[in-house]
C-alpha cells in the first residue's frame, strides 16, 4: 500500500531570519500538499501575517478569512491580489519565545483547475491580542503548482519552520 | 520496530459528471480516525451536508463559526433529523469553478461506546468560511459516510478522497 502522507522537503530558519522561503522543483506526483508552520517575525507588531505565493506569480489572489482575538470574531475579504494573504504569526511585540501555528492545505495542486486553499493558524500570546483564524484562498490559474513560497513583512527569525508535506490518494 | 504507515488512502472519488451526494461505504474499523477531504464546486447556492451510516434520525447537531468576508456568526443545529438537514456547511456557495475547499475530522470513528464528533474546516474565497464541530449521537462504528448537497450538485471534477489515520 502506498504511504498517504510523504515528506518532501523542510526549511528551518537560521541566524539573522529570512524574509522568504521558498519550497521550489515539487514534483506533481501527489494529489494535495500540506504545509506545517511554525513561526515569528521580526517586525514590531503583536500579532503579524505573511503571504503565500506560488511559482513566483503575483496575480490572481482570493481570500477571506474568519478569526477570533479572545473577544470578537471578524470575516474579512481580503484586498490584496499579489498574493495569498495568510494569518497568523506573531511579531517581535508578541511574547518573548511564542511562535504562531499554521497549517495550509492545497488540494489538487497538480491539476489544471484553479487551487483553492484552506488553512488554519494561531497565535497564543500569554497576555492579550491572541488569534485563532481560518482562511480560504484561491489562486485562479490553471497552472500546476511547482513552486511555494512564504514571505513576511519583515522576516521569519531563527528557528521557524516550515514542513512540506505531500498526500497521495494512492 | 519499523513504523507503520499511519495516514493511508481508503477511498477516493473524482466526480465524471455532476451529482448530489457521493457515499464512502465498507469503511474497514482498522484506523483511528478518519480525515474526508474535498475540493468542490456547486451547482447551486446551498449547504452542504453529511452523515452516517444511513442513518436520517434526529440524531446529529453542529455548532458553526462562520465568516462571509464582511461579518463573523456562529450558529447551532440540535436533533437535524432528515437526509437534506442533518449536519450543513453553509459554505459551499455556487463558486464558479473548484473553489471550495473541505477538510473533515472524525475522531474515534470506530468505537462502539461513545457518541462521534467531528471537526471541520471549511471554505472557498467567494463564498463563506467555516469552522464546524458536529456530533452523531450513535454509539455505532461508523462505516458509511454520505456528503451531498442540500439541493443541486456538485459539480463535474469535484473530488473526495477519504483517508483513514492509525494509531500504530
Amino acid at each position: 500500500m502506498a504511504i498517504a502522507y510523504n515528506f518532501i522537503a523542510s526549511s528551518i530558519v537560521g541566524s539573522g531570519g529570512t524574509a522568504t522561503v521558498t519550497f521550489s522543483s515539487i514534483a506533481g506526483t501527489y494529489t494535495d500538499l500540506l504545509v506545517k508552520i511554525s513561526a515569528r517575525t521580526d517586525r514590531a507588531s503583536t500579532n503579524d501575517y505573511f503571504s503565500m505565493k506560488f511559482n513566483s506569480n503575483s496575480a490572481n489572489y482570493s481570500d477571506r478569512s474568519l478569526y477570533g482575538n479572545g473577544s470578537a470574531a471578524t470575516s474579512e475579504t481580503g484586498n490584496s491580489t499579489t498574493a495569498a494573504f495568510m494569518f497568523a504569526v506573531p511579531g517581535a511585540s508578541n511574547t518573548a519565545s511564542a511562535f504562531g501555528n499554521a497549517d495550509i492545505y492545497i488540494p489538487n495542486y497538480a491539476s489544471a483547475n484553479y487551487k483553492s486553499v484552506s488553512s488554519d493558524a494561531v497565535i497564543e500570546n500569554n497576555a492579550t491580542a491572541a488569534i485563532a483564524g481560518l482562511n480560504a484562498n484561491l489562486w485562479s490559474n490553471t497552472a500546476a503548482i511547482t513552486s511555494v513560497s512564504f514571505t513576511a513583512i519583515g522576516s521569519f527569525i531563527q528557528y521557524s519552520s516550515f514542513y512540506l508535506y505531500g498526500v497521495l490518494k494512492y | 520496530m519499523a513504523a507503520g504507515n499511519t495516514y493511508v488512502a481508503l477511498a477516493s472519488n473524482t466526480l465524471s459528471s455532476a451529482a448530489a451526494s457521493v457515499t464512502f461505504s465498507s469503511i474497514s474499523g482498522a484506523y483511528t480516525d478518519l480525515v474526508l477531504i474535498c475540493n468542490i464546486g456547486a451547482s447551486a447556492s446551498t449547504s452542504v451536508n453529511f452523515g452516517f451510516n444511513g442513518d436520517t434520525g434526529t440524531n446529529y447537531s453542529t455548532t458553526i463559526l462562520t465568516g462571509n468576508g464582511t461579518t463573523a456568526a456562529s450558529a447551532r443545529t440540535s436533533t437535524a433529523s432528515n437526509s437534506t438537514d442533518y449536519i450543513a456547511f453553509y459554505t459551499a456557495g455556487a463558486p464558479s469553478g473548484l473553489t471550495g475547499s473541505m477538510i473533515f475530522n472524525v475522531m474515534n470513528y470506530a468505537n462502539t461506546t461513545t457518541n462521534k464528533t467531528i471537526l471541520a474546516r471549511s471554505g472557498s474565497d467567494s463564498k463563506e468560511i467555516d469552522l464546524v464541530v458536529g456530533l452523531w449521537r450513535s454509539t455505532a462504528a461508523i462505516t458509511s459516510i454520505v456528503i451531498g448537497m442540500q439541493t443541486g450538485n456538485f459539480i463535474t471534477g469535484s473530488t473526495f478522497t477519504l483517508y483513514g489515520i492509525a494509531a500504530a
